[in-house]
């Protein structure tokens, strides 16, 4: 990505010269997908990814505007039934019964539907994911963009850089999960703390890295060339430096959203995790490891499910590493 | 090279304070105060909560707070809201039982992760390497509660050995020899467990740091001069491939406190991750504060330990350093 933005590929091969029927340039996602294509496991993962997405989007769908799973319903009768049984007790109500009559992960202690948790626990373990690594790199790109754009401006006595830099250096130095159970478990339970606090503490290593972006990009030629045509600031951050900076963004938050997906968990477990009502993943799992014995699918569904969405995340972020870096192109 | 420990030194006394402030103001500007814990506890009269706020400070200012915190922890006589214990004796007492399985952790990690990862390079895109890359991945992506319960399960169900807690109970009275191995047995689960994670990331940056190495020219020239494959790996290649390794060094100190919380919970292994957990439990300000701030002081002498160390082992930087001297 250092690289000025001139034709890629063959193009510019020597013996491409035709005149003016060249073909036309390879664009740089074009290129990084054929690249990311090549790694079979990322596109696996890539593909569970696309699942996981229609799972949460019809989970929040199913479970709260047209409720056909309905994970709330408590049907005593009939709790901590295997997978794939028919809902037959005579003491539960028609209108409670599942869709199709059929528990297809079964129930748990308290006769919920899990397929319907997990189907609702998908769209809220996701979004904490993607909430809290929005929050993590919106702060990352704007203040490691800041101390790499703007980082010989004076406040006073120190410069822009090092008074960033070294609040970065200060976060860094506290046990992040530590910090997080910390906060998480002196704040009211919410869910909404509970991604803010998670982006709060994620931002660090973004920032070190946009801000070495920037602080290469400045002196590329594409973006003297933009400062000496007095395009204003504003232009040549976001129109010229940003996209060029991108990339390892990117990766960073593909991994992110697994790192907090498991953060999620970490917390269930230990009990200061999203409270219920909500269903996440992660607090289906905490709260199934006490049925091991009795119920284990209530202890492995969640978990392998944690397991595999987390997989396909970092084998992505692996992938689009790989895709994504001009260094590797070349191979 | 002394004006150099010096400037890091004094930099990263300046982080500490920067950090000591910023972590007693996060802890008491969050709602939630100590004696909110049991509000419903019919023996805690107001006289009582006035007189345990009086005994630590709350109704002063928050700056007042961080002084009385301050003089209390360098003086050793801070004490626990829980127990009246002082809190450095508490930490000491908990870090010696942490300890064991911290450098039973570190040790796994360190002599697991190298020969992986260089076989994984050397084999580079063989089933080997493939298979690794995937266990790697697979082990960072399972939350580490889950995989403990099926080992344990496993562990239980196949060697009928116990594995929670320090010791097995009752004990005290077997021979020596047998209270030995039953510490070992407590001990090697939970290390491997807590290994595990740090391994796959571990052997997955040797791989690529060997990968950078044996591309380069003097490997090239050792292979042309016919040394054998051996030591062109583990002599030429391996010993330029560990240099980015020594500031690893210094990311290892803090993962005394933090990175253990939640497997000392699996285990019911009694060490500071643990102590740390009850303290948020029982919101114990003076015990949170001072474990979170010994860990900002572990990560700094961490950092400080890796620049020193990299000074030493890099040439390059030694003679810069003295050109600036």
């Amino acid at each position: 990505m250092r690289q000025p933005p001139m034709p890629r590929g063959h193009a510019g091969a020597p013996g491409a010269r035709r005149g003016d029927d060249l073909p036309p340039p390879e664009t740089l996602w074009r290129e990084s997908w054929r690249l990311f294509k090549r790694d079979r496991l990322a596109v696996l993962g890539a593909c569970v990814l696309a699942l996981l997405l229609v799972a949460a989007l019809s989970g929040k769908a199913l479970t709260e505007w047209v409720v056909v799973f309905d994970p709330a319903v408590v049907r005593l009768p009939e709790k901590f039934l295997p997978p794939l049984s028919f809902s037959s007790n005579a003491a539960v109500p028609p209108h409670d019964r599942p869709f199709g009559g059929v528990y297809l992960l079964g129930t748990d202690e308290l006769g919920r539907d899990v397929f319907a948790r997990m189907l609702q626990g998908s769209f809220v373990s996701l979004s904490i994911g993607f909430i809290a690594v929005g929050i993590a790199l919106a702060l990352g790109v704007v203040l490691g963009g800041l101390s790499g754009f703007y980082g010989n401006v004076k406040l006073g006595v120190v410069t822009v850089d090092t008074l960033i830099m070294r609040f970065t250096d200060v976060m860094l130095c506290f046990p992040t999960f530590f910090l997080i159970l910390t906060v998480v478990a002196l704040l009211p339970p919410s869910i909404y703390n509970i991604m803010v606090v998670i982006g709060l503490t994620g931002w660090m290593g973004t920032a070190r890295f946009v801000r070495a972006e920037f602080l290469a990009l400045r002196k590329q030629d594409f973006v003297l060339a933009a400062t000496a045509i007095g395009a204003p600031d504003r232009r040549v951050i976001f129109s010229h430096m940003v996209p060029n900076a991108m990339a390892p963004v990117l990766v960073s938050a593909t991994i992110g959203v697994a790192t907090a997906i498991l953060t999620e968990s970490g917390l269930s477990f230990l009990g200061f995790g999203v409270q219920p009502p909500f269903a996440t993943w992660g607090n289906i799992l905490a709260d199934g490891k006490g049925f091991i014995f009795d119920a284990p699918w209530l202890f492995f569904i969640p978990g392998f499910a944690i397991v595999m969405v987390v997989l396909a995340f970092n084998l992505v972020g692996e992938g689009l590493r790989e895709s994504l870096n001009p260094k590797l192109r070349k191979r | 090279m002394r004006a150099f420990i010096l400037r890091n030194v004094l930099q990263r006394l300046l982080l500490l304070f920067v950090v000591s402030i910023l972590a007693h103001a996060v802890i008491h500007l969050a709602p939630g105060e100590p004696n909110a814990v049991d509000p419903s506890n019919p023996r805690m009269k107001p006289e009582d909560i006035a007189k345990i706020r009086a005994a630590f400070h709350l109704d002063e200012p928050l700056y007042a707070q961080y002084v009385w915190w301050m003089r209390d922890l360098l003086s050793g006589e801070l004490k626990s809201f829980k127990d009246s214990q002082p809190v450095l004796g508490k930490i000491w007492r908990r870090f010696l039982n942490s300890l064991p399985l911290f450098v039973c952790a570190t040790l796994l990690v360190w002599t697991l992760a190298f020969p992986t990862g260089i076989q994984a390079a050397v084999h580079r895109g063989a089933v080997y390497d493939r298979a690794t890359t995937l266990a790697a991945y697979a082990l960072i992506s399972v939350p580490g509660f889950f995989l403990s319960y099926l080992v344990i399960l496993w562990v239980v169900n196949t060697f009928g050995v116990p594995v929670i807690g320090l010791k097995t109970f009752g004990m005290e009275r077997a021979a020596p020899l047998f209270q030995t191995m039953d510490r070992i047995w407590h001990l090697v689960i939970p290390s491997l467990m807590s290994a595990l994670g740090g391994m796959a990331i571990l052997s997955r940056y040797v791989r690529s740091q060997m990968l950078e190495v044996i591309g380069q020219d003097y490997v090239r020239t050792a292979r042309a001069k016919g040394a054998a494959e051996d030591t062109v790996i583990y002599r030429h290649a391996l010993r330029n491939a560990l240099l980015p390794f020594v500031t690893m060094f210094g990311f290892l100190l803090p993962g005394l406190i933090g990175g253990s919380v939640i497997f000392e919970q699996i285990f019911a292994w009694p060490g500071l991750g643990r102590l740390g957990y009850e303290a948020i439990l029982a919101r114990d300000f003076p015990v949170i504060l001072t474990l979170n701030f010994m860990a900002a002081a572990l990560t700094l002498a961490g950092t400080f330990l890796s620049d020193v160390l990299y000074a030493v082992v890099d040439p390059r930087i030694r003679t810069g350093l003295q050109g600036d001297a």
